[in-house]
């Protein structure tokens, strides 16, 4: 669950209700005017076969003004190049690149829900895992309605902190 | 009533220390299906698979069971009698896949299925203690 207060967000990492084109005719100056404050909620499902991580989101957002519940998706699915680590250390070895596909898009609000007048992406996405265990991401999207952005280019940077909660557990196994 | 209680209370302590000791420790071996036991490594003893999974350890498995498998305060070593010679390479994976987390250890499925025997082969090599 996340909470945010923007103005002039024209991001489009994830896409919710009607979100497209449409929002990147106001000017910023215009757009700045107008505060969101939304509560996000998002299912998270992930698994793993033979090699390939398949993931499902679902979003569900809803603006804190009077405006109604917003939904999108996202399903990914990506694979290493290399399934078995190789015996030396290795920066740029096949082992430490992901590639895979992924599409997302809205699904329309609580009261026209389906993809009609709703803006879809589909694109192929690489990451590259670095010694230290920081991931960067590269992500082109390509829109695939009129309503959507033509292309879009996705950057991102991650870094998982292992066992966290794990430090509170009792040992023993 | 307290009376009653007061002679209740002696084998309800009895029963919850014996319930405690049978989840206790090595309490997942039993968990382990019988198709999984019995499955075998395909890098076995393999030098480079031996390499690669103390690489792959070394990443992912040394903050909790210490950089040579000698365990941490928390976090069992993993040269045990348990792991080496109870534990089969089959009941590894299945721990190592499904995890433990009432203990902490938490699922690896994200590794892919030929980094987990490697890792396996790696904990297999090291000598009991």
């Amino acid at each position: 669950m996340e909470f945010e207060n923007t103005s002039a967000d024209k991001t489009l990492r994830e896409v919710v209700g009607h979100d497209g084109v449409p929002d990147f005719v106001d000017p910023n100056w215009l757009a700045r005017q107008d505060k969101e404050r939304e509560i996000e909620t998002k299912l998270i499902l992930g698994s793993n076969f033979h090699g390939w991580n398949v993931s499902e989101n679902i979003i569900a957002e809803k603006n804190l003004s009077n405006d109604p519940w917003e939904f999108g998706y996202a399903v990914a699915a990506s694979r290493p190049l290399q399934l078995a680590a190789s015996a030396h250390d290795c920066t740029f070895c096949l082992e430490k690149f992901q590639a895979g596909v992924e599409m997302y898009g809205g699904l329309g609000d609580r009261h026209s829900f389906g993809i009609h007048l709703t803006s879809q992406y589909l694109g192929p996405t690489i990451n590259w895992t670095a010694p230290n265990g920081t991931t960067l991401l590269f992500s082109p999207q390509f829109g695939l309605n009129d309503y959507s952005v033509p292309c879009l280019y996705r950057f991102g940077i991650s870094y998982e902190i292992e066992q966290f909660l794990g430090h509170f557990h009792r040992g023993g196994n | 009533m307290i009376r009653k209680m007061s002679l209740l209370l002696p084998p309800l302590i009895f029963l919850s220390t014996a319930l405690v000791l049978a989840s206790a420790d090595g309490a997942w071996l039993a968990k382990v299906p019988a198709r999984d036991h019995e499955r075998a490594n395909p890098y076995q003893e393999q030098p480079d698979a031996i390499a690669a999974g103390r690489r792959i350890f070394l990443d992912h498995c040394s903050k909790c069971h210490g950089e040579n498998a000698e365990g941490t305060k928390k976090r069992p070593p993993l040269r045990s009698h348990r792991v080496q010679q109870q534990a089969t390479v089959g009941d590894l994976h299945w721990l190592l896949v499904n995890g433990n987390m009432k203990k902490g250890m938490p699922s690896w499925s994200k590794l892919p299925d030929p980094q987990i025997w490697q890792v396996i082969s790696y904990v297999k090599s090291l000598h009991e203690q």
